[in-house]
């Protein structure tokens, strides 16, 4: 099955680990991932006001191309647009919800973009996750070949695949479907309260110590559940929850680190993928060990 | 509670701003029960100076001086209160509202050229372009 | 024939704007038009003098009235005609007045002209009149409660010691609803089940009642002073009393039984065994076993109840037993279920243990009282308001109005139980409105209950000590309060029983936007429905707390009683009747009927049950061979009139036919007349039961004798107890615009719309959008009228 698929920025960068994985975990349950010709920035967070129009012409051009994909023969009667990032995810969701409920709204995107052929309104935004769903975890679980036994992981949702609920993929209160992936692949996920808590997302930049806290907060909640790793979809919650446990260390001196991983890199683990396309090297905390300790490297 | 107690006079100008800003938001501010689940779930509450519910308030009684609320800039659009509110109010979006009406202007929250080189560079691209969009105009 | 036709004046309303001589002058005036006179006031006596003397002078057997709109006068018209022996169905009333002259006040050409085609239209349908006799139906003083909680059992009481002879289904195996479960009640704190214990008790014993307790409804057909319920009676697997080995209530079995589950009327706090009384106050106070748990009944060799039993009481092959009754009116008193708080995830009610809401509280509480508590509260108690209630992320918008009171009172309980609790109160707006109930709240404050305003957010239990902390806001202070607590009480909602479900469906109650059952009206007919005959009692209805739901339940008796005390009705003679000459037995029309009305008799005719008709007129576009007709409103006379309403049409002139259901839109119509709001005159409303009523081929009828445009103006769906009318209208008019389509005729000329009777400003919007649409269409060519329809009827 051929499927179009949004990639976005940061996986062509600090996120190319989770990208690999997923393209080759895709393969190997039968799904090949075309990239959309002339993708361009997803938006980057939803615009929240409702005079912003122009705000939406980036995301609606990627839905477009999806559009052109069918008409080109690139793949076959798919309008999914697969997408990896969560915050991707979100914002072209949003987007595409918008252009649906206020179809004026599209008339002007259109026009705006008048050299092209214009949004039909065909696209249909999802989540690799939802894509995983639709094929069935047990499915997956089938095709596992290393399961990843005695392994307790701590779903991290965050805020960009539940919230708001209209674009959500589960229960933004009581979601569960990265743990039935968990389970998919043979680990244990562990039950904890911060799965859903904000990362403190861009204030990364700007105001890190908001960041940090919560970095830490949610990191220690998962610990005090009895995780040893985290997993996530998130480029932005990766680097808030990975790459900033330096200055969790700093800060607060009593804090163990802790594992954070794209929910892809364990897939690919766990269907028997190796070396290079897990790309455990360009994860902060080093995951290794704990693969290594539990006997899955 | 250091704050002296000041009087608030209601006049058309407050009127306006509230309307402009359930314009731009296209949330009904005046609908909000002032119940505070927003403020209790947010995430980010102890990093504000009023809580969100206070924001609403402050809003409705056409208080000009929100936009310079901490809070304002600190609301990072998580969207747990959006998913909560009774009322079904949108609170993000009255943060994001408050923003815009500050970024139209020119003014920025950040200035980017203080980002730390080595930070920029490791950097999610993500992390930098929402910033920019949040917080720059 | 003779027709006599009376214009009214109506002291110069009707003919300072319609030129009556005109009127004279211009109106149909056929050999049979015997008579024609005017009159200032043909309501008052002297005019309906007229009437009588010209019948009997005249042997006058049709009458037209030119007057006022047909809801003010026509009672007064047709006992007029019956008074000087002429049957009162051989009348009709054109409507003059809201219509004509007050509606087109400013136009007064206009306004004659169209009184001229609404009285050709009236004479048309009046020739072929013919007489209709009612129905009378013996009443008798049989009467259905359904669900016996404090509601059912209060009316039922009432009925009863007024003679009615009533049966009380109850759903449960004891009587008392929810009530049964309470501890004490606020705001007097008197114990719920003292004052329960002793109606349940006189329920059980009242000659008049039959207690019906452990039963479903299975199927209730009929919508007018006369039903039919089909109950299906679980069995108790304990043999009944006219036994001679009956249960002697021993409890020796009780104590055999291996068996532990939750008692419900415990809500968990204490088991029961699989053969158990409910409460110490059940009613019936016999055992019974629970056919879910007890192991003998599930396939396994457990025998302990039996072998322990002096009497040998147990019944192991009992199975449910159907029971029909026939009764001519219903209470409906179903009550109501608490909200299911596992949904609301933030909570925690469901996963934490400490996290109980607030009918396990009662019981809680009850037993702290008791001095034998089966579970302790601890040092920290908090109550949180408005779960599930006031929230519309889960739909449900409406106060519950009984919360903040319960749990002030559960607080109170506590507190005085238990002096050393720290209780908190978590409220947004606390509701304390009813008599006795801001002392109570009072009271609660100076006992040291502290009232936050504020609604918690966030929920997380201590995985060691269970103990819950709570995030939220005092919205007074604006500080953010993260406190732990011992215990932490949900002050739940109440929503509609689920299993009120069926028989709201098969009694075609209505249901307000809260999901509770409606009113007929919400300040006149408080505990009446729209089905003549059911009445409403307690939180089915809506929220309330036990007095209020005592009062209503005490009124629906009374209302019932009211209804019976007719002894006789006379059915509406308006209903539909089969020509048994042309049905030829295909069934079409039996799955269309919305209240089962149509039955096939044994020569395999369709026939109509009058006492379920309602006259709708749905069936009569299903039968194909045009063997289904309606009384008052036959297809002959909505043709004839119709084709009378158009006659007078000039070239170059347009006209809309509207046909008006008459329990909305043609009252509209009068009510904009009424506050003389202008319209466009090219209309002419007709006046029929329900948009449904209108068939396709009544349509292209129109169309082909000179409509320019169909409009089928019916009540709203939402709320309206024809609902289902409104997929039959608009299958009618997709029908008739495919037909009009094939005649090259624009689809745009036949549409339907939904009208409340408040709806003023969108009647007369409609109307004007009509005539502008009409004018901007070309009038549709003679070749394509007539190759629209063949004008056979
Ligand atoms: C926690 C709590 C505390 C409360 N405390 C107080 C208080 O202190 N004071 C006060 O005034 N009010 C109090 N109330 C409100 C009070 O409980 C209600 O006013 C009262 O119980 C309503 O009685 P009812 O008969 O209308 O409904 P219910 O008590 O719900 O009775 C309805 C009955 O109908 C039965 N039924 C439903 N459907 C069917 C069917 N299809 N066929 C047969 N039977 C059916 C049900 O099984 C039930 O027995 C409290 C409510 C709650 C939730
Ligand atoms: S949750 Fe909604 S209603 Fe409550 S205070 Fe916040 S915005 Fe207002
Ligand atoms: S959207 Fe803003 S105000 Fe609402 S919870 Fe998130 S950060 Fe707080
Ligand atoms: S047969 Fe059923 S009721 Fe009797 S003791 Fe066994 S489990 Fe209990
Ligand atoms: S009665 Fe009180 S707790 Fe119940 S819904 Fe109304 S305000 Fe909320």
């Amino acid at each position: 099955m051929k499927i179009p698929y949004y990639p976005g920025c940061t996986l062509k960068t600090t996120a190319r680990n989770m990208e690999i994985s997923a393209i080759e975990s895709a393969k190997i349950l039968g799904i090949e991932m075309i990239e959309l010709p002339r993708w361009n920035c997803c938006g980057v967070v939803a615009s929240l006001t409702s005079d912003d129009l122009i705000s939406h012409l980036a995301p609606v051009r990627n839905l477009m191309r999806v559009e052109e994909m069918n008409e080109e023969g690139l793949v076959e009667n798919e309008y999914r647009m697969l997408t990896l990032c969560s915050m991707c995810f979100n914002t072209l969701r949003r987007s595409n919800l918008r252009m649906a409920e206020n179809p004026e709204d599209l008339i002007s995107i259109n026009d705006v973009m008048y050299l092209e052929k214009g949004y039909d309104g065909k696209t249909e935004v999802i989540h690799f996750f939802e894509l995983l769903d639709s094929i069935g975890f047990d499915k997956i679980e089938e095709k596992v070949k290393k399961p990843l036994t005695g392994l307790k992981i701590a779903p991290y949702y965050g805020c960009m695949l539940l919230r708001p609920k209209e674009v959500g993929i589960d229960s933004p209160e009581d979601p569960t479907i990265i743990q039935r992936f968990i389970s998919s692949i043979g680990a244990e996920p562990v039950p904890w309260e911060a799965k859903t808590i904000c990362c403190g997302s861009y204030h990364t930049v700007s105001n890190k110590d908001i960041v940090i806290k919560l970095a830490y907060e949610i990191i220690t909640n998962a610990r005090k559940h009895g995780a040893e790793a985290i997993i996530t979809s998130c480029p932005l919650c990766a680097f808030n929850l990975d790459d900033r446990q330096k200055e969790v260390r700093e800060k607060y001196l009593n804090f163990e680190p802790m594992p954070v991983l794209y929910f892809s890199q364990l897939l690919a683990l766990a269907l028997g993928l190796e070396g290079e396309t897990l790309g455990l090297e360009q994860n902060y905390i080093d995951p290794k060990p704990l693969l290594k300790e539990k006997g899955h490297l | 509670m250091t704050d002296k107690i000041k009087k608030i006079r209601l006049t058309d100008r407050n009127v306006k701003f509230l309307e402009k800003v359930e314009e731009i938001s296209g949330e009904s501010i005046t609908l909000c029960d002032q119940c505070g689940t927003c403020s209790a779930g947010c995430p980010f509450v102890e990093e504000m100076d009023i809580t969100p519910s206070q924001l609403m308030r402050e809003v409705l009684l056409g208080q000009e001086e929100v936009l310079r609320a901490r809070t304002t800039w600190i609301c990072a659009s998580c969207f747990t209160c959006t998913v909560r509110c009774p009322r079904m109010l949108d609170v993000s979006k009255v943060a994001e509202a408050l923003r815009q009406i500050g970024l139209r202007q020119a003014i920025d929250e950040i200035d980017i050229n203080i980002i730390d080189r080595e930070e920029y560079r490791k950097m999610p691209t993500i992390a930098l372009v929402s910033a920019y969009r949040k917080l720059t105009g | 024939m003779k027709v006599g036709v009376y214009l009214c004046q109506c002291g110069g309303n009707i003919s300072n704007v319609v030129d009556l001589d005109a009127v004279e002058k211009y109106m149909d005036n056929g050999d049979d038009i015997v008579v024609i006179k005017q009159s200032s006031h043909m309501c008052s006596g002297a005019g309906q003098k007229l009437i009588t003397d010209d019948i009997a002078a005249q042997k006058l057997d049709r009458v037209v009235i030119a007057s006022c709109s047909p809801q003010f006068h026509e009672k007064t018209f047709r006992a007029a005609l019956q008074k000087a022996g002429l049957n009162p169905y051989l009348l009709e009333i054109a409507n003059f007045r809201e219509h004509c002259s007050w509606a087109h006040k400013d136009k007064p050409e206009d306004a004659t002209q169209k009184s001229i085609d609404l009285l050709n239209a009236a004479i048309a349908k009046a020739r072929l009149d013919y007489p209709l006799e009612e129905t009378k139906m013996k009443l008798g003083n049989e009467v259905l409660v359904i669900g016996a909680g404090i509601a059912g059992i209060q009316a039922a009481l009432d009925l009863a010691d007024t003679g009615q002879k009533v049966y009380l289904v109850e759903r449960l195996p004891t009587i008392g609803g929810n009530m049964a479960i309470l501890t004490k009640t606020f705001p007097t704190e008197d114990c719920a089940s003292c004052i329960l214990s002793p109606k349940m008790a006189a329920a059980q014993a009242h000659p008049n009642i039959t207690l019906i307790t452990d039963a479903e409804i299975e199927h209730i057909l009929g919508h007018r002073l006369h039903f039919e319920a089909i109950i299906k009676v679980n069995p108790r697997y304990v043999k009944p009393e006219i036994d001679m080995d009956e249960c002697i209530g021993c409890a020796l079995c009780e104590e055999a039984c291996p068996v532990e589950t939750p008692n419900y009327w415990e809500q968990g706090i204490v088991n029961r065994k699989a053969i158990y009384i409910p409460a110490p106050h059940a009613i019936p106070y016999k055992y019974l076993i629970d056919p879910e748990t007890c192991l003998n009944l599930n396939g396994g060799s457990c025998n302990a109840c039996v072998d322990v039993c002096p009497q040998k009481a147990m019944d192991f092959d009992q199975r449910p037993e159907t029971i029909k009754v026939e009764v001519d009116s219903i209470v409906v008193a179903t009550g109501f279920d608490i909200y299911d708080a596992t949904e609301k995830h933030v909570f925690g009610y469901g996963k934490f243990e400490n996290v109980v809401n607030g009918l396990e509280m009662e019981r809680i509480v009850d037993h702290i009282m008791e001095k034998d508590p089966p579970r302790q509260v601890g040092k920290r108690v908090a109550f949180v308001q408005c779960v599930g209630s006031r929230d519309e992320q889960i739909g449900r918008e409406y106060c519950s109005r009984v919360c903040c009171m319960y749990s002030v009172k559960l607080a109170s309980l506590l507190k005085q139980a238990k002096p050393g609790t720290d209780i908190y109160i978590f409220y947004t707006d606390l509701r304390a409105f009813g008599k006795g109930f801001e002392e109570y709240y009072k009271r609660a404050q100076k006992m040291g209950i502290k009232f936050i305003r504020g609604k918690p957010a966030h929920f997380t239990e201590d995985p060691d000590t269970k103990k819950v902390t709570v995030l939220v806001e005092d919205t007074l202070s604006r500080e953010i309060i993260e406190s732990e607590f011992d215990l932490v009480v949900l002050a739940v909602g109440l929503g509609p029983n689920r299993h009120s479900e069926k028989v709201a469906d098969d009694l075609k109650l209505a249901r307000s936007e809260d999901g509770f059952l409606k009113e007929a009206h919400p300040k006149y007919r408080p505990v009446d429905t729209l089905v003549e005959g059911v009445f409403l009692a307690g939180v089915a209805q809506g929220p309330k707390d036990i007095p209020d739901t005592v009062a209503q339940a005490s009124a629906a008796a009374a209302k019932v009683i009211v209804a019976l005390a007719q002894k006789e009705f006379s059915l509406d003679p308006m209903l539909a009747f089969v020509h048994p000459e042309l049905c030829d037995g295909c069934e079409k029309c039996l799955g269309v009927c919305p209240v089962d009305a149509i039955v096939m008799n044994d020569d395999d005719k369709a026939g109509i049950k009058e006492t379920l008709c309602i006259g709708c007129g749905a069936c009569i576009s299903s039968c194909p061979t045009g063997a289904i007709d309606l009384n008052g409103y036959t297809n002959e006379q909505l043709f004839a009139e119709v084709e009378a309403a158009l006659k007078s049409k000039k070239p170059g002139e347009r006209r809309a036919i509207v046909f008006g259901d008459s329990g909305s839109t043609y009252r509209l119509a009068d009510t904009v007349g009424v506050r003389k709001m202008k319209y466009a005159t090219d209309s002419r409303v007709l006046m029929v039961p329900s948009g449904c009523r209108v068939t396709p081929k009544l349509i292209l009828f129109a169309l082909s004798k000179g409509a320019d445009a169909v409009l089928i103006g019916d009540s709203p769906v939402k709320g309206n107890r024809f609902e289902w009318a409104w997929d039959f209208t608009s299958a009618n008019v997709e029908s008739a615009k495919a037909k009009a389509a094939e005649a090259g005729i624009e689809g745009e000329r036949i549409f339907s719309i939904e009208f409340s009777a408040g709806d003023l400003a969108k009647f007369i919007e409609t109307m004007n959008d009509l005539s502008d649409k009409m004018a901007r269409l070309e009038p549709i060519p003679d070749d394509k009228k007539s190759s629209l329809f063949d004008l056979k009827r």
